[in-house]
């Protein structure tokens, strides 16, 4: 018997030592995610209730406060760029040769017709350093073993009080997400539908967004190409940049 | 007294083109006092209503509210200070708190604005009453130009998402409870009301405020600390101005419809000399003055005013009052002119107006009448019995 309760015990204790805590799965998933720099191309594809739409730009990013956006196509949207400093956000379209900052209620609207809004794209991507975390449940999505993590905003700050992330177990990448309010409405989901390995780091390939309380399919986001720590000159990020 | 007699009967003689002149003459009457009625109704109208139910006795706004500015809004909220809040408490004003969200109507997205008013409030004619509700739902007010433009309905429910004071969103499931009819566009379109209490709890702004509406009868208000007062007059000045630039245009209209019947006298005039080129010279061969001559001509012509006034008011009278009963409908685009109208627009006409008008028209035929009868004053009574003019 007692070598039963010790056995039992010990097994107790691995299957402890194997699953890590909420903190560091976040903590892996930001190291993941983590480049002092990047240049990425992507595709958005916005499904609409009047067709779909795609759009495509090239990104350049330092850490998580700079980024500059510059769309390729449809025509109508190419050359349109966009610079986002800290929590500023700044756009700059060639038909109306005019900066605009993005602020107050702009914010909230969609951006390029999609179900991303501007204000998505303005939250800090680091979620370890915004959100208490806890493992709720183990699940397979996609015959991938997840961690099921459920988010707990630690500042009264942030955009999403809480939530839910659907954690691969082996690349530590997100597969699935949910968007809370703080009254616990379900508000946005985010599914990454393909992933690919850049370097010695699995990355999401392909991504659905989806607005809940808004009708359509959502938004499909590709991404072609990514570069990781590669130099990226200053000047681009700079709101003369979006006049060149 | 010879001179309106003669004058008269010299009018009557000439028939038809006189009766053709006060024709054009009472219609220029008409349209001036009615084009006027409505405009004055119009503005009458709208300033009432959007006192009542909007303005009130003027507004003390939080320092960063700018109503142009909706970059400024999410800052735009504060604790509401002690001279404010006994106001309030005596019913002498009511807080209003004004935040940015967004509403799904049919699956769309809209940017709204949410207004959290005190449901016992007796400022503003906002039928915020109708909140108070038993079931336990969140009951949303709105106007009837947002149900129009959104297809909502008295029941329907609405999903609300909107960023606390930290920025952190929400979302919460309201029921339209009521939807009201007001003349003020800029309490109505793309506009929710919601209880006070409950919106301030669920933007974490306890006792906060972005305005604070202050009553008809309050007066002597000055600036608080955080709190800036706009008066009545400072928040009407939008209307008094398009009230102005309106009194322009109509003015250009008058000019017009004037001219032409001035136009119409002045020839009946100039003609009424020529033609009478004889009778002037025996008029005055007889011991009438030049200046009495002149007198009777002038008078023939401003005759025309009052006869057009006399004929006027015979089809005029009842036009406008139809007018004034009836209202004209105005057309669904009159929602964005930027001030409160009414799907009808019912004209005032008051006695000054009409007076008014009667003096301005009779003043301006007279002199208008009186400008080719100068011409008499020069005329040679030999010549003119010859029936030459110099």
């Amino acid at each position: 018997m007692k070598i039963l309760i010790a056995l039992l015990f010990m097994y107790g204790s691995m299957l402890y030592a194997e699953t890590p805590s909420g903190e560091v799965i976040l903590e892996r998933i930001d190291k993941n995610f983590d480049a002092k720099t990047q240049i990425l191309t992507a595709t958005m594809i916005v499904k609409g209730r009047r067709g779909t739409r795609t759009v495509k730009s090239k990104t350049w990013a330092e850490g998580e406060d700079k980024a500059f956006t510059e769309y390729l196509s449809p025509a109508r949207e190419k050359g349109t760029k966009m610079l986002k400093l800290g929590d500023e956000l700044w756009t700059w379209t060639p038909s109306a040769d005019r900066t605009i900052k993005i602020a107050g209620h702009m914010l909230r609207q969609s951006m390029m017709g999609s179900d991303i809004s501007y204000e998505d794209i303005m939250e800090n991507p680091k979620l370890s350093e915004i959100y208490d975390s806890k493992i709720i449940e183990e699940e397979e999505l996609e015959g991938r073993a997840c961690y099921v993590l459920g988010l707990t905003a630690t500042q009264d700050n942030i955009a999403y009080h809480s939530r839910k992330l659907w954690v691969d177990k082996e690349r530590y990448l997100p597969l699935k997400e949910e968007r809370f309010a703080k009254s616990g409405k379900l508000l946005k989901t985010l599914v990454i539908n393909e992933v690919f390995k850049v370097g010695n780091r699995w990355y999401p390939k392909k991504m659905t967004f989806k607005d809940v309380l808004k009708k359509g399919s959502g938004t499909e986001f590709i991404i072609d190409s990514i570069k990781f720590n590669v130099k990226i000159p200053n000047y681009i990020f700079s709101k003369a940049a979006l006049r060149r | 007294m010879l001179e309106f007699k003669l004058a008269y009967r010299n009018l009557k003689g000439v028939g038809l083109r006189t009766w053709l002149n006060v024709a054009v003459l009472s219609i220029a009457y008409v349209l001036i006092i009615w084009h006027q009625g409505l405009l004055s109704g119009m503005f009458t109208h709208s300033i009432r209503h959007t006192i009542n139910d909007e303005i009130a006795g003027g507004q003390y706004w939080h320092k960063n509210y700018d109503p142009y500015d909706p970059i400024s809004l999410d800052e735009s909220h504060g604790v509401i200070s002690t001279e404010l809040q006994s106001l309030i408490k005596n019913k002498q004003a009511t807080p209003i708190l004004i935040r940015q969200a967004s509403i799904y109507p049919e699956g769309r997205v809209q940017s709204v604005l949410l207004k959290g008013i005190d449901l016992r409030q007796t400022v503003l004619e906002i039928p915020s009453g109708k909140l108070v509700t038993k079931e336990n739902i969140l009951p949303i007010l709105i106007g009837q130009r947002m149900a129009e433009k959104n297809s909502l309905k008295k029941g329907d429910y609405l999903t609300i998402r909107l960023r606390d004071a930290k920025g952190t969103f929400d979302a919460v499931e309201g029921k339209v409870v009521e939807i009201m009819h007001t003349m003020v566009q800029s309490i109505d379109n793309r506009q929710l009301w919601i209880p006070i209490e409950r919106m301030q709890k669920i933007t974490c702004m306890e006792n906060e405020a972005t305005i604070v509406v202050v009553g008809k009868k309050i007066s002597g208000q000055k600036n608080l600390p955080d709190w800036k007062f706009k008066s009545q007059e400072f928040l009407l000045s939008d209307i008094t101005s398009i009230v102005k630039s309106k009194k322009v245009g109509g003015y250009i209209l008058y000019i017009i419809l004037m001219f032409l019947a001035m136009l119409a006298i002045f020839d009946t005039q100039i003609l009424s000399i020529f033609r009478r080129k004889k009778e002037i010279g025996t008029l005055i061969a007889l011991g009438m003055t030049r200046f009495r001559v002149v007198r009777l001509f002038t008078i023939e012509g401003a005759m025309h005013g009052i006869l057009a006034a006399g004929v006027g008011a015979i089809y005029g009278i009842p036009l406008l009052i139809i007018s004034l009963k009836k209202g004209l409908p105005m057309p669904g685009a009159v929602d964005d002119y930027g001030y409160a109208l009414s799907s009808r627009m019912y004209p005032s006409y008051s006695a000054g107006l009409i007076l008014g008008t009667v003096l301005i028209v009779m003043v301006t035929v007279t002199i208008v009448s009186y400008l080719p009868s100068s011409r008499i004053s020069k005329l040679k009574p030999t010549e003119a019995l010859k029936g030459k003019i110099s």
